[in-house]
């Protein structure tokens, strides 16, 4: 599935974050790392598949990852 | 493609309750919690036919959170309260969210009994080894060895696994997964909600503070990891023995068959006695 004209976007809400780690240690790509102030931020983005396993595992709801279809 | 998380919770959490949520940081009851949520909207119910039914216990604290018809019930009464509202009206769907302390202690009876007459309710079980709410004392799902407040040498009870249970007390969907496997549990759940009978899903979960702090486990992360190497799919178990599988988390389905629903008969109960 070529998906090179998808564009991402992984929005963390901070307000629910508790810092746990999760996301940042299973994220495949490397694409969101933990901030030196303990928070996960997406610093790669152009490494994001779109696997969205950060949301799936993120316990405090506070991952959504947003698809869509880069206009040419 | 999956639904974003940002639709599912505008549909399903009750944003009038304080967020986040009381769970400790890194705790899997959110995970389970979201699988859940994910698996009733592929189904496509709407929320007014779900009852999302607890007792009490950390894991219990769901139903405060989403937005369906919901009960907070007694400490391990979850089962036989769901029964009666499935039995009152049997066109709703009935989720039982319960933990290991709730549903396999003070409610393990009620889940034999619920088992065996294969009602049409789907129970979700986090299985985190510990009565985290009120402070970690051993219950009966705690592995041989571990420490806990109640058991500071060490547990020397052999522990319930809750789905093999389920299945030899006459449940016909018993399913075992982890917070690990999020997408495997979501599919399970799934499965569990459209069965028709008792379906029972058990999540191994992670307890980070009251459970893997007083057994140096480390933080979530460090659970989560060790829930990955324990994990063994149902079908590379066939030759294994009982000792060989007894510190491995066997995932997958456990038992799957058809049977008579409870409430199907009930209902021919009540047209013989000329009630309807």
């Amino acid at each position: 599935m070529a998906k090179a004209n998808v564009k991402r976007k992984v929005v963390i809400y901070r307000d629910w974050c508790k810092q746990c780690g999760i996301c940042s240690t299973f994220c495949p790509t490397g694409c969101i790392v933990k901030e030196e102030d303990g928070y996960p931020f997406p610093r790669y983005i152009e490494k994001c598949i779109g696997c969205r396993l950060c949301e799936l595992r993120c316990p405090e709801f506070a991952i959504t990852v947003e698809e869509w279809e880069k206009s040419k | 493609m999956t639904t974003p998380n940002r639709i599912i919770l505008d549909k399903y959490l009750r944003h009038n309750k304080k967020f986040p949520h009381i769970w400790c940081p890194g705790c899997g009851i959110g995970i389970v919690l979201a699988a859940l949520l994910r698996a009733i909207d592929r189904t496509g119910w709407t929320k007014d036919e779900i009852v999302l039914v607890s007792g009490i216990g950390c894991s219990s604290r769901a139903p405060v959170y989403v937005d369906f018809n919901t009960l907070h019930t007694a400490h391990g009464r979850a089962l036989p309260f769901a029964t009666g509202i499935k039995a009152a009206r049997p066109p709703l769907k009935v989720i039982v969210f319960t933990g290991d302390g709730d549903c396999a202690a003070i409610g393990g009876n009620h889940l034999i009994h619920a088992c065996r007459r294969n009602i049409d309710i789907t129970t979700v079980v986090v299985n985190n080894y510990i009565y985290g709410m009120t402070g970690g004392q051993q219950s009966p799902t705690t592995p041989e060895g571990m420490k806990a407040t109640t058991a500071t040498r060490g547990v020397i009870d052999q522990p319930f696994h809750i789905a093999e249970l389920a299945a030899s007390a006459g449940a016909t969907f018993a399913a075992r997964s982890t917070t690990y496997h999020a997408k495997e549990l979501e599919s399970f759940i799934l499965k569990g909600l459209e069965h028709k009978g008792f379906s029972l899903v058990e999540a191994i979960s992670q307890a980070p503070v009251c459970f893997g702090r007083r057994n140096g486990m480390g933080d979530p992360v460090e659970m989560v990891k060790r829930e990955k190497e324990l994990a063994i799919p149902i079908s590379k178990t066939a030759g294994m023995t009982f000792e060989e599988k007894k510190d491995k988390i066997v995932t997958g389905i456990i038992e799957e068959r058809e049977a008579q629903e409870w409430t199907d008969l009930y209902a021919g109960v009540k047209k013989t006695a000329g009630e309807e």
